[in-house]
């Protein structure tokens, strides 16, 4: 194995015999247009980025790359949010957004098979006119990729009900970071054997790269009811989360705004949320239009009960889009009232919610720091905004603490440092706060097993990597058909 | 000193509840040195440790209802006996989540989240399972049309590693990306890549009303085209079951559940979808959520995509097999009198990107066939066996694979 430059010169050149020459990039200025993904604040310059066609490319590089010993990096739309597709500096990026087909959308099996540029709402345009679509819609769903979903195992405003990326995707080709093409799971659920396909979604790329996804479709439903609930504060709205919760209704979506929020909005979009709330949700049923009907009117109800002083139920896909431009445009447009902000990405069961969103007010007033709320409420994913202006002396290192610090409430009331951005860079610090050394250490036994010399994605989700050991060939028992030499025993 | 006192004495001080393997003991046929009943995972790593010292095999035993599923292990020094660890440790009603230890009786768990209006979405298709027996071996039934399967429904669990580590994943929310979904991994893996002792799962309101529509079918054609007509229409049902007799005509049944007008509407729609011959029934209809075979035969679970359904039918008619199971995912069981017909059947789900494996089955058959048959990704799960169990300790035997196989 060489390293350096010497190792990096040799996959250049293989990269340059198996991908066309517009798909090799070593010029400095063109690299450094790939320095970020999604969190901007970390760059990192990476050596070679290669834009492979298909997967036969992309394999036979990621195998150059494990015969020099050269780390490398996946990267799709590069929408991430927590540094996951953050390039190596001696490595080589692997971008996939030439990998855009969608292969195959099978009504009658309620299936898509698609590559990995493939954007995440182009695989539901294609599935809409069969009458179906793709659950799993992040807020960056116009421009992130399936490959990217995968690697972060994303979420979206309708994942309460609906699920994840991991509960959509069934199978997958994977190029593993010896450079092989395999397939992973099957086109059928329940494929036998161990369910590598669930490990490897939301691995970050630490495990391969898939290069081909064979996804669930959803039937649309026949109805769709959205609407926007103002309350005077977050302690009422989230009152009323619980309040639906408890009742049995399990609406597609429920996301909560607070005040500043909201401001920041109607600044950007004008979404006209009802005036001088404290707090909004955004409550979204969808199913067979008989049960919808009475689900509304059970929701309708446990919000008056617990304090609505508005409900504007959407009455078309116009006012329904309005009220969901509110909400999804939230994130940038904390831009029009702060000039830098933080994206927190934090989980809490849902009943912590009052308590933890006290606490946060709390810590916002005792530091100065401003922080709007948007969240999943459903399910108690957090997005604590918090504002800060660089150019001012210390308040990006206080926003960064108060960020932490709402980190460490999520941990302390039983969540997660993540409940859909990934662990990525950002957030790697954070995992042994979260799980303890021999958590960490056998999570890492899987990593081994993919890729016991790391160079898949290196650096992220895990603070320190575990040195992968020989594996010792001790065994003891043996089934009959494997002393016969015709099969092997797990 | 025979090897049974060696297990027994490698183990005896791991926990309070150590005897030694009797006949009754015996894990599908394979003799047990020592039973090791721990009441904790602390218990637990106890005795694996103690097992490891000595190189002992392990196979880890929940309530014993499916112990002859898969292969019979190749040896079991040691049986982690979890029927000590019997508690539902947290039920969190607002946060819809419970957490239970690994020998909890899934019927258990539903009768505490119960009291609160709410159920753990996973089938007791075999009566008195556990909880860890029903992730070790991936059992689901009908419900998993619209809910899923354990994958979609744990959120954390709690693990003991073969060299006696005690290592958890996941956590207590069920929207989490940190770190490896090692819950997951141990779905399915039969025991033999860590003995899973506490888990956490996500749960789901009672349906204030539940009905069923049936309508019998008499060819396969007809089941295939009424279950597509099902699955691409709007009444989102709660299940969509094939039963289907060796010899005889079969059933289709699809459940519903919800606020009553809205069951009322759905089902009205199912009866005008299925045609006349429809009834409705408002209590579960016999051999719901039951897998079709019985004593000495062999039980098959079957996989495929949905445009699959007929000829997968078809074939089982073919081999006289009955079939039953969940025709709106394409995941149902076969009972078959003569495994001759495992190859047929195994061709039939293959062309449509599914798999046949042998659930259930005298000792003599399993030696005889090929048990698992083509497993895609094989050389990355022995890699990932190796890393969690170098020494093939846990289970050993009990997912083994031919490499007669033809994995195309």
């Amino acid at each position: 194995m060489t390293t350096g430059t010497t190792g990096l010169a040799a996959v250049t050149a293989r990269a340059r015999e198996l991908v066309p020459a517009a798909g090799v990039i070593t010029d400095h200025a063109r690299l450094r247009t790939y320095e970020c993904d999604g969190l901007a604040h970390y760059r990192v310059t990476p050596a070679l980025v290669v834009i492979p066609e298909d997967a036969a490319q992309l394999a036979g590089v990621v195998k150059a790359c494990a015969e020099q010993g050269v780390p490398y990096v996946a990267r799709g739309s590069g929408t991430g949010l927590s540094g996951g597709a953050l390039p190596h500096a001696e490595g080589v990026l692997v971008v996939t957004s030439k990998m855009r087909s969608i292969r195959e959308v099978c009504r009658a099996d309620q299936r898509a098979v698609v590559e990995p540029g493939v954007i995440n709402l182009d695989v539901t345009r294609a599935a809409t006119p069969h009458g179906y679509y793709y659950a799993p819609d992040p807020s960056s769903q116009q421009v992130c990729s399936i490959g990217g979903n995968v690697a972060e195992n994303s979420g979206g405003a309708h994942c309460l009900k609906y699920g994840f990326t991991t509960n959509h995707v069934i199978a997958a080709d994977l190029v593993t970071p010896q450079g092989d093409l395999v397939t992973i799971g099957t086109a059928a659920p329940d494929a036998p054997g161990y369910d590598l396909l669930g490990t490897v979604v939301g691995s970050e790329g630490t495990l391969g790269v898939v290069t081909s996804a064979t996804v669930r479709l959803t039937r649309l439903p026949e109805e769709v009811r959205t609407v926007l609930v103002g309350f005077q504060s977050t302690d009422a709205a989230g009152a009323a989360v619980s309040a639906i919760i408890a009742a049995g209704v399990l609406p597609a979506a429920i996301e909560m705004m607070d005040a500043l929020a909201i401001e920041a909005a109607e600044a950007a979009v004008q979404c006209n949320y009802p005036e001088g709330a404290g707090a909004v949700l955004v409550i979204e049923l969808d199913g067979a239009a008989v049960e919808v009907a009475e689900e509304y009117a059970e929701v309708e109800r446990l919000c008056r009960e617990n304090g609505s002083f508005e409900q504007r139920l959407a009455t078309d896909p116009v006012e329904r889009a309005l009220i969901w431009k509110g909400r999804k445009s939230a994130f940038a447009a904390v831009g029009r009232i702060s000039p830098d902000y933080i994206v927190q990405d934090g989980v809490i069961p849902r009943t912590a919610l009052p308590e933890v969103l006290a606490a946060i007010a709390e810590l916002s007033a005792s530091t100065g720091v401003r922080v709007a709320n948007v969240f999943h409420a459903g399910d108690g994913n957090l997005h604590p905004l918090v504002l800060f202006d660089e150019t001012r002396e210390g308040e990006a290192e206080a926003a960064e603490e108060v960020s932490g610090a709402i980190l460490d409430l999520c941990i302390q009331h039983g969540g997660s440092i993540t409940g859909e951005h990934g662990v990525g860079m950002d957030k790697a610090k954070y995992m042994p706060k979260m799980y303890d050394a021999d958590d960490l250490d056998t999570m890492q036994l899987v990593r081994c097993a993919f890729d016991p010399d790391g160079i898949s994605n290196p650096g992220k989700i895990f603070p320190t990597p575990r040195l992968c050991g020989e594996v010792p060939g001790r065994r003891k028992g043996a089934h009959p058909l494997v002393e016969a030499g015709v099969a092997e025993a797990f | 000193m025979t090897t049974t006192t060696t297990a027994y004495d490698a183990v005896a001080s791991a926990c309070d509840d150590v005897r030694e393997g009797g006949p009754d003991d015996a894990v599908d046929g394979v003799p047990v040195g020592a039973v090791a009943r721990p009441a904790s995972t602390e218990q637990v790593a106890e005795v694996v440790r103690a097992a490891a010292a000595r190189g002992l095999t392990v196979v880890p035993r929940g309530r014993g209802t499916k112990l002859t599923w898969a292969l019979p292990p190749t040896s079991a020094d040691v049986v982690v006996d979890l029927s000590a660890m019997d508690r539902v440790l947290d039920h969190a009603a607002g946060d819809l989540i419970v957490e239970a230890q690994a020998g909890t009786r899934l019927a258990d768990v539903q009768a505490t989240v119960g009291g609160a209006g709410q159920r753990l979405v996973l089938d007791e298709t075999v009566r008195g399972a556990s909880i860890g027996g029903t992730l070790a071996t991936n059992a689901s039934g009908p419900q998993r049309m619209l809910v899923g399967t354990a994958r979609d429904l744990l959120i954390g669990i709690t693990v003991v590693r073969a060299d006696g580590v005690v290592a958890r994943a996941g956590g207590r929310v069920v929207k989490n990306v940190a770190g490896y979904d090692l819950g997951k991994l141990m779905i399915g893996s039969y025991g033999t890549l860590a003995v899973v002792t506490e888990a956490l799962f996500r749960l789901h309101p009672v349906p204030a009303v539940q009905r069923w529509v049936s309508v019998p079918v008499d060819t396969p054609d007809r089941a295939h085209q009424l279950a597509q007509a099902v699955v691409h229409g709007q009444t989102v049902p709660g299940a969509l079951e094939v039963d289907w007799p060796a010899g005889g005509t079969g059933t289709l049944t699809v459940q519903y559940g919800g606020n009553p007008d809205g069951v009322e509407g759905r089902v009205a729609t199912a009866l005008s979808l299925l045609g006349a011959e429809a009834v409705v029934a408002d209590e579960t209809p016999a051999g719901w959520a039951s897998y079709p075979w019985g004593a000495g035969e062999t039980g098959v679970k079957l996989t495929f995509v949905l445009s699959g359904l007929r000829d997968v039918i078809e074939a089982a008619h073919e081999v006289g097999a009955t079939v039953r199971g969940s025709a709106g995912t394409g995941v149902v069981h076969a009972a078959l009198t003569d495994p001759a017909g495992l190859d047929v059947l195994r061709a039939v789900c293959g062309r449509h990107g599914g798999s046949a494996v042998v659930v259930d089955a005298p000792a003599e058959v399993k030696r005889s066939v090929d048990v698992w048959g083509p497993v895609p990704g094989l050389d990355l799960m022995r890699r990932v066996k190796d890393q969690f169990d170098a020494e093939h300790r846990l289970a050993p035997g009990r997912f083994v694979v031919s490499e007669r196989r033809d994995l195309g």
